[in-house]
C-alpha cells in the first residue's frame, strides 16, 4: 500500500510540486516577509522651515521631497496620489504632520514615532483616522474575491465541461470558437463584477469603509484586473484534466497573492529578495487602486502605473489564455484533408 | 461525392491511431465500427467530425451544421433538463424556435423521454440519458449522425430503444456511423468495419463478412494452436485455414467469430 502510494505520488507532479514547493513558499514568505514592521516611510517636508526641519526629524523619516514654497494644498496633494506617506507641513507653531492612514502599518509607525517627539508636532491621519485595520483590508478583499471567482470558479466550469465530454460538444457545433470561449467566461465576470459591488457595499455599511474616489475609476481598475484573473482561470482550465487538478493548480496561483500583494504585509517590510515576486502579481496593483480610490480618493493620473501594469497583464494572460483554449476547441489542422461532402 | 473517408491515416504523437482506413457511410445506412479498445474506433470518428487532424487521406463529410455527433459520454449537461439540453442544442444549430418546438417534441415522444423531460440529465438513468444525448445529436436533422459507444454501459432494454431509434433515423435517410464494442450490435448494421490497431481487418455487410471468412473454425476442448483458439462457453473454438487435421466438422461461426480470427491471423502475421 505505501510502496503504491509512493509510486502514485512520484507520477502526480502537481502532488510532488505542492509538497515541495508550498513549504519553501512558506518558509521564505514567513522567515523574510512576514514582517510588519515598517523601517522607512516616505516623507515629504514642506513649508518655510522645511530645511531645517528634516533634519531634525528621526532617521526613519525618509525625506523624498523638500520644498519651501510649497504648503498644505501640496501635503494633501502627495498624499493622494501616494508618493508620500508623510508630509510635514512647516510654518506654524506646532508643525503640522499629515499621515496617509491608508498605509497602515506606514502611518502606525510614523504616529508612534511621532508622539515620542512629544506636543513639538500636530499630527493629524488623513484616509483612515483611527487606523481601522478593516477599511485597508476591505478594499484588498474585494481583489481577492474577483481573484478567486476569476481563477477558482472560472477553471473549474471549463474542466467541467471537459471531464463530462461536452466540450467535445461544443468543439463540433457550428458556432465559432470565440462565441464558446465568450459565452463561458461572460457569466463568471458578470457574477464577478455583481460580487465585487455586494461586498464593497457591505464592507461600506458593515465596517464604515469611506469610498472617497471615482466608482468609474475602480470599476475600470476591477474590469482590467477580472480580465487579468479570468485569463489566469482559462490558462488553469488548459493544463488541468479533472476538477481537483484546477483547484491545484488555481491554489498556486493564488496563495502567493494573499501573502505577497501587500494585503497582509506591507510591500515595504519585504525584502527585494522577496519582493520582485510581489511585482508579478495582479493583485499588488488592483490593491493599489482599490485602495487608492476608496480611501485616498487617488484620481486616475495619479494611480497609472498600477493601470498600466495591470492593461499590459490583461493582453498578455487573457489573450493568451484564451488563444491556448480555442487551440484545444479547434485542433490546428483538423479542418485539413476535409471536403465538404454534397 | 459520398460520406466517408478514404485512405486516412491519423497520427496521435507516436502512435499511429488510424492507419490507411476507406470507409464510407452512405445515406440512410447504419455503418458499424467495431473494435476493442484502442483499435481506433474514437480517433476515426472524430477525425470525421473535425476534433482531431489526419495526417494523410480525405474525409467526405457534409458542412458542420449537418453533422450530429455524441461523444463517448452522453454529451448531456447534467444541470441541464431534458428540454433545457436540447433547446440548446437546437439553438446553437440555428434552428428557428417553431422547428426545435416540433423537432423536440418528436424526438422526446419517440426516445420515451415525455415524462422526464423537466428532469435534469443527471437525474436520468444511464439508458435515459444515453437517448437523451442521442436525441441532442439528432435535432437539428443531421445528415450525417456519428455516435460514439453510444450503447456501451447501457442496459439491455435501453439499448433496444436506442437502436430502434437509429433505425428510424437511418430509415429516415440520415448516414449513421457509430463505433461499439458489442458485436450483436455490429450485426444489426448494414455495413461493419472491424479495426484492430487502426487497420481495418473487415468490412462490408454482416453477412458477406461472415461468409468471406477464410478457412474452419472447430469446436474443441483441447487446441492444439493457441494462437489460433479462444473460448467459447465452456469449450475452445479453434481456427485452421483449410481443415481441422483431427477431422472435426466446421462450427457455424458468427462476426463475432470471425473478427476474433481476423485479429488473431492479424497478430499471427498470417496473410490470407
Amino acid at each position: 500500500m505505501v510502496v503504491k502510494e509512493f509510486r502514485e505520488l512520484r507520477r502526480d507532479r502537481r502532488t510532488v510540486a505542492m509538497i515541495v514547493a508550498l513549504p519553501i513558499l512558506l518558509l521564505v514568505v514567513f522567515g523574510y516577509a512576514a514582517d510588519f514592521g515598517v523601517d522607512t516611510i516616505s516623507t515629504a517636508v514642506l513649508g518655510p522651515q522645511a530645511e531645517r526641519t528634516q533634519s531634525q526629524l528621526p532617521d526613519m523619516f525618509d525625506v523624498i521631497e523638500v520644498d519651501e514654497a510649497a504648503g498644505l494644498d501640496r501635503a494633501q496633494d502627495l498624499l493622494v496620489r501616494n508618493e508620500a506617506d508623510v508630509a510635514v507641513v512647516t510654518g506654524d507653531v506646532p508643525a503640522t504632520v499629515l499621515v496617509d492612514g491608508s498605509a497602515l502599518f506606514s502611518a502606525q509607525a510614523a504616529v508612534s514615532a511621532l508622539n515620542r517627539l512629544g506636543g513639538d508636532v500636530d499630527v493629524e491621519v488623513l484616509f483612515n483616522p483611527d487606523l481601522e485595520t478593516s477599511w485597508v483590508m476591505v478594499p484588498a478583499i474585494i481583489g481577492l474575491i474577483l481573484a478567486f471567482i476569476g481563477t477558482v470558479v472560472t477553471s473549474i466550469g471549463l474542466v467541467k465541461e471537459r471531464e463530462r465530454g461536452t466540450l467535445e460538444q461544443l468543439a463540433v457545433m457550428p458556432i465559432r470558437p470565440s462565441t464558446v470561449i465568450l459565452g463561458k467566461i461572460t457569466p463568471y465576470f458578470v457574477l464577478a463584477s455583481v460580487d465585487m459591488a455586494l461586498v464593497t457595499v457591505l464592507g461600506m455599511l458593515l465596517f464604515d469603509v469611506p469610498f472617497n474616489g471615482s466608482p468609474v475609476t475602480f470599476a475600470l481598475g476591477a474590469a482590467l484586473f477580472l480580465f487579468v484573473v479570468l485569463g489566469l482561470g482559462v490558462f488553469i482550465s488548459t493544463v488541468s484534466s479533472t476538477v481537483g487538478q484546477s483547484i491545484q493548480t488555481a491554489f498556486f496561483f493564488l496563495l502567493p497573492q494573499i501573502l505577497l500583494s501587500g494585503m497582509i504585509f506591507p510591500l515595504e517590510a519585504i525584502p527585494w529578495g522577496v519582493r520582485w515576486i510581489s511585482y508579478l502579481l495582479p493583485l499588488t496593483y488592483f490593491t493599489q487602486i482599490s485602495q487608492g480610490v476608496m480611501l485616498r480618493g487617488a484620481p486616475l493620473d495619479s494611480l497609472w502605473l498600477p493601470f498600466l501594469v495591470l492593461s499590459a497583464m490583461a493582453v498578455v494572460v487573457f489573450v493568451g489564455a484564451v488563444l491556448r483554449f480555442r487551440r484545444s476547441l479547434t485542433p490546428g489542422a483538423a479542418r485539413t484533408h476535409r471536403r465538404v461532402a454534397s | 461525392m459520398s460520406v466517408g473517408v478514404t485512405n486516412l491515416s491519423v497520427r496521435l504523437g507516436s502512435v499511429l491511431a488510424v492507419d490507411d482506413v476507406t470507409l464510407a457511410t452512405p445515406p440512410g445506412q447504419v455503418t458499424a465500427v467495431v473494435g476493442g479498445d484502442g483499435a481506433g474506433k474514437t480517433t476515426l470518428l472524430r477525425a470525421m467530425v473535425g476534433r482531431v487532424a489526419p495526417s494523410a487521406g480525405t474525409i467526405d463529410v457534409p458542412e458542420p451544421r449537418a453533422i450530429g455527433y455524441q461523444p463517448s459520454s452522453s454529451g448531456t449537461w447534467p444541470d441541464l433538463t431534458v428540454d433545457e439540453n436540447l433547446d440548446f442544442v437546437g439553438r446553437m444549430y440555428g434552428l428557428s424556435e417553431r422547428r426545435l418546438r416540433t423537432r423536440r417534441d418528436t424526438l422526446v415522444e419517440r426516445a420515451g423521454l415525455v415524462d422526464a423531460r423537466d428532469r435534469l440529465a443527471s437525474r436520468l438513468s444511464g439508458g435515459m440519458r444515453t437517448k437523451l444525448g442521442f436525441c441532442m445529436a439528432m435535432v437539428h436533422d443531421p445528415e450525417l449522425l456519428v455516435l460514439d459507444e453510444p450503447s456501451t454501459g447501457v442496459d439491455p432494454v435501453s439499448r433496444v430503444e436506442l437502436w430502434r431509434l437509429l433505425a428510424e433515423s437511418a430509415a429516415d435517410g440520415t448516414a449513421v456511423v457509430l463505433a461499439t464494442t458489442y458485436m450483436d450490435e455490429a450485426e444489426r448494421a448494414s455495413f461493419v468495419m472491424v479495426l484492430e490497431r487502426g487497420r481495418s481487418l473487415l468490412a462490408g455487410a454482416p453477412d458477406d463478412v461472415v461468409a468471406a471468412s477464410p478457412g474452419v473454425v472447430v469446436a474443441t476442448g483441447h487446441p492444439q494452436r493457441p494462437a489460433f483458439s479462444w473460448r467459447h462457453a465452456d469449450a475452445f473454438r479453434e481456427w485452421w485455414p483449410l481443415a481441422s487435421p483431427n477431422g472435426d466438422a466446421p462450427v457455424a461461426v458468427d462476426l463475432e467469430d470471425v473478427a476474433i480470427v481476423a485479429a488473431l491471423r492479424a497478430q499471427n502475421g498470417v496473410e490470407s
